[in-house]
């Protein structure tokens, strides 16, 4: 008779697949708690990806059309940081001349120092000390300079700010901390004591976020009614084609002897903050599936345990017909580790679908690291493989005559 | 006491126990079998009787490999079997001894070929002679026409003849059945018993555990194991 090796590979395999797919119930059971837990994982870092993809996508598009103009900075003598040169008086209209330069708009932050701003003229001393908002000077094509829109009222125009007019636009917030929410009645906003007329509120800006909470008012009525300071810098949206020509020619504009006084850069990122706060969301819902994922590998050797114990007639049949321990204890650590393995596939595909299934409905493109997706797969088994070990171990200490006689 | 072979075969025992003894636990040990002898030539046909308790198992267990003596030593084929180890003992069990038990042992999620082919999954059996060495195995015992059914659709006498079809599959050297009646109406007892008589005229070596005199009384010699200790009976006292 001829003789090979026995119990290869494929006996294994055939031996593991037979006892995996014997029991369907108990396999969901087993596979449950691991499908949870890499599910939460996948689906956690996937939407957080998709998510990112999408801010990434939109703030390329706010940096490809919108740039800002500042002096540069350097350090005085006593350390502080101050501005190299200053934006000329007129420099929205040297660098609104340029090509591809669809509006400009400077942006002064205005003394305020002690400054009440409110909605009425009478100080009542009984109402509780606020931070007042902070105002800001603008020429007439700020909103759009800035990629806002208005979610009521107008933006002030040159003629408002030729004549000094005293009108205000409001950011969203400043509104509603001012209690203004209508302007057909023509409210006023009070600096001190001198009224301006609210003539819009400003939604949120893709550019300088920090608006929603200011009171801006015409260049020309700050000149008239705050000290004279220079603009901080000079907002602009570019045609998309713009950018790189503008960015050479703009400074030059600004001030030919030394044009590299100026700096044109991408507004900065206005989600920081955001991100911050997704981070902390992130950790809290990969804490989750990780400890979803303890659960699911507890599972596993519960599972696993049990059905050693219900298998111990098994494991007595097997010994008397050759097995060795060695290969008792690979049947069920494999078994362990095929179903891990088998858990992390299906949380794995179920997390995409669900991404899949977010992105659509939002119209995102979804986004997820493929190594990422093998390597949650491949945790599923590194589950299995730890949760399946001592039941397997247990197994194979077995003595076979005890097991044919518990049976 | 030793047993010895009574007919005239000049060839070495296939079994061969030397004063085997085994207790169990430590301190105040339980002792199961007190140092027993026996010697079992290649294609002898024993039933092992006595009271419950009495160490019939343990005997079985020892002489299947299944169990290590704790004291004497244990020759299988001329091998001594004390010092080899797990997978040398599982070797010689896969390849040498079969069992066949008292409550079967089948399976009940693998058909009845399924369960057969398990012996050779262990047993060092071509992969392509599989299939056909249980189909083989199965008609002998008649139930050729039942591959693939299922354990749980078949009657007590045919899970025992699918047993016996898994123990003698391998071309094992020595069987060794645990009360393989002891759930069997007498029919089927008797057509298990039928199959034992054919596998021992073909030349295998058989022993059977039984409480069961009629089944004892098929087998060519018969041993009582009284507290542990092992004595031959003569046919006639059995017969009585």
């Amino acid at each position: 008779m001829t003789r090979t090796a026995r119990f290869d590979l494929r006996d294994l395999v055939a031996e593991v697949l037979e006892g995996v797919g014997a029991r369907p119930l108990r396999l969901f059971v087993s596979l449950l708690g691991t499908v949870v837990g890499i599910g939460a994982l996948v689906l956690t870092v996937g939407l957080g990806q998709t998510a990112g993809g999408q801010l990434d996508a939109h703030f390329d598009s706010v940096a490809a059309e919108h740039a800002e103009i500042t002096p540069q900075k350097k350090q005085g003598a006593d350390g502080e940081e101050r501005a190299a040169a200053v934006l000329p008086d007129d420099s929205v209209d040297r660098v609104r001349r340029l090509a591809g330069v669809l509006a400009a708009a400077t942006l002064t932050a205005l003394p305020t120092g002690g400054l009440r701003v409110s909605a009425v003229p009478v100080h009542d001393p009984s109402e509780p000390e606020t931070t007042p908002p902070p105002v800001y000077a603008s020429s007439g094509e700020l909103v759009e300079a800035i990629g806002a829109r208005l979610v009521a009222g107008r933006a002030f125009d040159e003629g408002h700010d030729a004549r000094g007019d005293r009108v205000a636009i409001l950011g969203a917030d400043a509104a509603t901390a001012l209690g203004i929410r209508r302007l057909e009645a023509q409210p006023s906003v009070f600096l001190g004591d001198r009224s301006y007329t609210v003539i819009g509120i400003l939604g949120k800006s893709a550019t300088q976020a920090h608006l929603a909470a200011a009171v801006i008012i015409p260049t020309g009525a700050a000149r008239r009614d705050f000290p004279a300071i220079p603009a901080d810098l000079v907002a602009l949206h570019l045609d998309r084609s713009a950018g790189e020509l503008v960015s050479r020619q703009a400074p030059i504009a600004l001030d030919p002897n030394e044009p590299d006084v100026f700096t044109v850069a991408a507004p900065s990122r206005p989600t920081a903050l955001q991100n911050e706060v997704g981070d902390d969301l992130d950790i809290v819902f990969v804490a989750i599936g990780l400890i979803t994922l303890l659960a699911g590998g507890l599972g596993i050797a519960n599972v696993t345990t049990l059905s050693v114990s219900e298998r111990t007639g098994e494991i007595g049949l097997r010994r008397a017909l050759g097995a060795t321990r060695r290969q008792i204890g690979a049947q069920f650590v494999t078994e362990s580790v095929v179903v891990g393995a088998l858990g992390g596939v299906v949380g794995v595909a179920l997390a995409v679908l669900a991404i899949v299934a977010v992105s659509a409905l939002r119209g995102w493109t979804p986004v997820l690291d493929l190594p990422l997706a093998f390597g949650c797969a491949a945790l599923g088994a590194a589950v299995g493989l730890a949760a399946g070990a001592y039941p397997a171990a247990k197994a194979a200490r077995t003595e076979p005559a005890d097991a044919l006689r518990v049976s | 006491m030793t047993i010895r072979e009574p007919r005239s075969d000049q060839a070495a025992p296939l079994v061969e126990l030397r004063g085997v003894g085994r207790s169990f636990g430590s301190g105040r040990a339980v002792t199961a079998l007190a140092g027993i002898d026996l010697q079992l030539p290649a294609g002898d046909y024993v039933a092992i009787t006595g009271p419950s308790g009495a160490g019939k198992s343990t005997a079985l267990n020892i002489l299947g490999l299944l169990d290590r003596p704790t004291t004497g030593e244990y020759l299988f084929d001329g091998t001594p079997t004390a010092a080899l180890d797990d997978r040398r003992r599982s070797e010689l069990r896969g390849s040498g001894i079969g069992f066949v038990f008292q409550s079967f042992h089948l399976l009940p999620t693998r058909t009845v070929r399924e369960n057969v082919m398990l012996a050779f999954t262990y047993g060092r059996i071509p992969r392509h002679e599989r299939a056909t060495r249980a189909r083989t195995a199965l008609e002998r015992v008649g139930l050729g026409h039942r591959l693939e059914a299922f354990p749980a659709t078949l009657s007590g006498g045919e899970r025992q003849r699918v047993a016996i079809a898994r123990a003698v599959c391998t071309d094992p050297r020595l069987l060794l059945a645990d009360e393989p009646t002891g759930n069997l109406d007498r029919a089927n007892a008797d057509a298990v018993l039928a199959l034992f008589d054919d596998l021992h005229a073909d030349g295998l070596t058989i022993v059977v555990i039984t409480h069961d005199p009629e089944v004892a009384a098929r087998a060519r010699r018969r041993v009582v194991i009284t507290d542990g200790r092992l004595r031959e009976t003569p046919m006639s006292e059995i017969d009585r």
